[in-house]
């Protein structure tokens, strides 16, 4: 009965998106009040029935409904509580049934926060998130639909694939969809200033903290993804340059674009029609990373269900809402003013810096993931395109727009000066090339490549405060006034800062981990010990076990270095009962604040002659995560900024304090 | 600087950037992509300079042929309709590896017609087969089943 609820209010939901999608669209047109005025309870109503259909699919597995064809097979009744939950979305079907749920979610928090827009723009805005519910609602009733029934009912189910039985699979699937989705707002901004015609700095206000939003969420996502997949598959790696973590990369790339030139538009009002463009490339892409990711075109190290039919429909989707954008896009941009000149070595040009470097990067990973398709379309030779290709081009290009992070904030609006700024960096450059040589010769004992690896990452992680510390002024001040005008501040400043620093620690794990990792494999039988980057693992014991729905054979394995105890680690290799799969769980061992020691089983002996272990040094790894995480934090300040949080222009001008306008070098707002 | 200036100085280094990605990734697709190949290509090649270099290998791993070495690799064969190809790998297989399943594994051939694999990919869904192996297989007329990733459904979530 709930299930049919579930259903039924998944139909309701397309007939009220789409009510959300024409009524304000011909109100506009009409110059209708009241139809306009009808936009948000109906985007809200869209979304309440949205959730309903997703409580009743939830419902359906905490309560193990095994008449749902979808319950049954991903689902089974001593599965765990937590990943009766997770299971929800852990399936194609439920996980568009997410999909959408986020989509309306953002479209109701757009009419419940939005009432400072323009009605008009608000009720475009909804119109155009609403036409995309309709897309996917129609996509999941039309080819996934989650409540279909069985008969008869079977007694049990067939479990949850194993690997996504998982607190990651809890957490990053959520995270990623609330960014990719999010962007769909930004979207929605887009196409609704072309449909009005109308563009200026206050439109880049409103879209910000909307990018900002999608922006942390999918950082937050990437990383987690990147986490979960570098302990639960046993591998040991965090990135792969595999088609689905492209998928999800290119969106990111093209919304740290789209951060960076809504803030040249909103304090300059220039790359007007450049910011619309990058608007809609990011929710088409994050359109193109689900095509690329449900289709199955692409082959993948991670899973994903995989059928031509539905990809063909999301490829129709994808048509139709970056085709008819672009068109859309071709036709009005000409009537988009632009303003404000500027100088090229200014902030502006820094941005645009920026924004060359991080398309053309964009570009370049998207060839990459495409051409294997092409090629096979055109010769029909089968081929992939691997690290090696993303590698050779992706970090050439990244070298030159990381050096010039810590310029960027320095450069007044309008015209800058090049040499102030670097003179202002010179005591950053020099701090970096200490810590550089420091990690590199006496820590590492490395090749001149890494030291410069390590002082781009340096430099990037001390330059980022730069700004900060002249805004201090300490030497000027004195230590107590310094302190005080760094907290007076705008946040928007420590966001800025932070962000810059925390993508500074990413690339320091990076260099650290790919230049100094090590790794071993052997064939180990339990009380013997070997001895591997510095340290000694004891193989205590393999003992076989029984956890809640799987079995395992877990080996305990103790660590130290020089007769000093680091830890234990208890690898295991799991047999899940319903499904028969094994799945690997590694070992890992914090070492100091940053390494990690990891230890991954290979498949038990058939004769008990030893297993095979294969171990990794992991030195600076956690670093990587640790980056991001600073990324998502510096977000949350930038948001949490009075000019985003009150949104309206001339009362943020009136509310601030003038500390802060005295700390701040720039143009009035 | 005049406008003109200005506006040429952003042109001109945008086009300086995009010119050095063209240049990139043109000679990245040429050097570092990895070509498919069938054991069937691998032992009858048309021409040997086709199996140098970074190849992919995909195919069903041989009933009863997986063996661990005594330095910890494992060796095991991968077939298609025609053919069996030695692989040796220093690496603990992926948890979905099986005898008889379809896999693909990544490196290069060696002189004496083993193929030494530094990847080994098997889905982490146990009815997905590869695509490119699925196909390789039709074509010779053995894979009788559907398309990949017919039946069940199991993703990650995305």
């Amino acid at each position: 009965m709930i299930v049919e609820l579930g259903h039924y209010a998944l139909v309701l939901g397309l007939a009220l998106s789409l009510a959300q999608m024409v009524v304000p669209m011909i109100g506009l047109r009409m110059r209708d009040a009241r139809m306009i005025a009808v936009a948000p309870p109906l985007t809200i109503a869209t979304f309440l029935a949205v959730s309903v259909s997703f409580a009743a699919l939830t419902w359906a597995y905490v309560t193990s409904d095994f008449s749902v064809r979808n319950v049954w097979a991903n689902s089974f009744s001593d599965k765990p509580l937590i990943f009766k939950f997770t299971g929800v979305w852990g399936n194609h079907e439920g996980s568009m049934l997410l999909w959408i749920l986020t989509l309306a979610l953002f479209g109701a928090l757009v009419a419940f926060f939005g009432a400072n827009l323009p009605s008009r723009l608000k009720a475009a805005v909804l119109s155009v998130q609403g036409s995309v519910t309709v897309a996917f609602a129609l996509f999941i009733l039309l080819t996934s639909n989650p409540f279909e029934r069985m008969s008869p009912a079977p007694m049990e189910g067939r479990d949850l694939n194993p690997i996504l039985q998982d607190i990651g699979l809890a957490i990053h699937p959520p995270l990623l969809y609330l960014g990719y989705v999010g962007f769909s707002i930004c979207f929605a901004f887009a196409v609704a200033a072309l449909i009005e015609g109308r563009i200026d700095a206050a439109w880049a206000r409103w879209v910000r903290p909307w990018t900002l939003v999608s922006w942390l969420f999918l950082t937050a996502g990437i990383a987690m993804g990147s986490y979960w997949a570098y302990y639960e598959l046993g591998w040991g790696g965090w990135w792969f340059w595999d088609p689905v973590e492209n998928a999800s990369f290119m969106p990111w790339l093209i919304g740290t674009a789209l951060l960076h030139s809504a803030l040249v538009m909103e304090k300059r009002e220039a790359m007007k029609v450049w910011t619309i463009l990058l608007a809609i490339l990011a929710f088409s892409f994050s359109l193109l990373g689900t095509f690329l990711v449900r289709s199955g075109v692409l082959t993948s190290v991670h899973s994903f269900a995989t059928d031509p039919q539905r990809g063909l429909f999301i490829l129709l989707i994808l048509v139709v809402f970056i085709g008819g954008s672009l068109i859309l896009f071709a036709l009005r941009a000409g009537t988009l003013r632009n303003g404000g000149m500027f100088h090229p070595v200014s902030r502006e040009g820094a941005l645009v810096l920026n924004n060359l470097f991080l398309t053309t990067a964009t570009a370049t990973v998207l060839v990459g993931t495409l051409y294997p398709l092409l090629v096979e379309a055109v010769s029909g030779e089968k081929i992939s395109v691997g690290a090696p290709y993303f590698n050779y081009t992706f970090i050439p290009l990244m070298i030159p727009l990381l050096m010039a992070v810590p310029f960027g904030p320095l450069l007044a609006w309008k015209r800058g000066n090049l040499y102030a700024a670097a003179e202002r960096l010179w005591l950053a450059a020099a701090l970096a090339l200490v810590a550089a040589l420091v990690m590199a010769f006496v820590l590492y004992d490395a090749p001149v490549l890494s030291a410069f690896a390590y002082f781009v990452a340096f430099w990037l992680l001390i330059g980022s405060f730069a700004d900060l510390w002249q805004k201090a002024g300490f030497a000027k001040n004195g230590l107590a006034k310094g302190w005080a005008r760094l907290k007076g501040l705008p946040r928007a400043n420590w966001g800025t800062a932070l962000a810059h620093a925390g993508l500074g620690v990413t690339v320091l794990g990076i260099v650290g981990v790919t230049t100094f990792e090590d790794e071993t494999v052997l064939r180990m039988t339990p009380g013997e010990t070997t001895s591997f980057a510095g340290y000694d693992v004891a193989f205590n014991e393999l003992t076989p076990g029984k956890g809640p729905n799987y079995t395992y054979d877990r080996g305990i394995f103790t660590i130290t270095r020089d007769g000093r105890l680091i830890g234990t680690v208890e690898p295991e290799k799991r047999i899940y009962v319903a499904s028969r799969m094994p799945t690997t769980e590694a070992g890992i061992q914090s070492v100091g604040l940053f390494s990690h020691y990891y230890v991954a089983l290979g498949d038990p002996p058939e004769s008990g002659e030893g297993i095979v272990v294969r171990i990794w040094w992991k030195p600076w790894v956690t670093l990587i995560w640790y980056g991001s995480i600073l990324m998502v934090i510096a977000g949350g300040i930038s948001l949490s900024d009075r000019r985003l949080r009150i949104g309206a222009p001339q009362a943020a001008r009136r509310r601030r304090e003038p500390l802060a306008a005295n700390a701040t070098p720039e143009p009035a707002e | 600087m005049t406008r003109k200036q200005k506006r040429f100085a952003v042109i001109f280094s945008a086009l300086g950037v995009l010119g050095a990605a063209v240049a990139l990734v043109l000679t990245g697709l040429s050097e570092q992509v990895t070509f498919f190949r069938t054991p069937t290509d691998l032992v009858t090649p048309a021409a040997a300079a086709q199996n140098e270099g970074r190849l992919r290998l995909g195919g069903l791993v041989v009933m009863g042929s997986v063996e661990t070495l005594d330095d910890a690799r494992v060796e095991f064969a991968i077939e298609d309709a025609n053919h069996a190809v030695t692989v040796r790998y220093g690496g603990i297989l992926p948890d979905l590896f099986r005898e008889g399943q379809g896999i693909v594994a990544e490196g290069s051939l060696q002189p004496d017609g083993t193929f030494y694999a530094d990847t080994v990919l098997a889905k982490h869904d146990e009815t997905y087969m590869p695509r490119e192996v699925a196909e390789a297989l039709k074509e010779q007329g053995v894979w009788k089943g559907g398309l990949p990733g017919e039946g069940a459904s199991a993703g990650d979530g995305y």
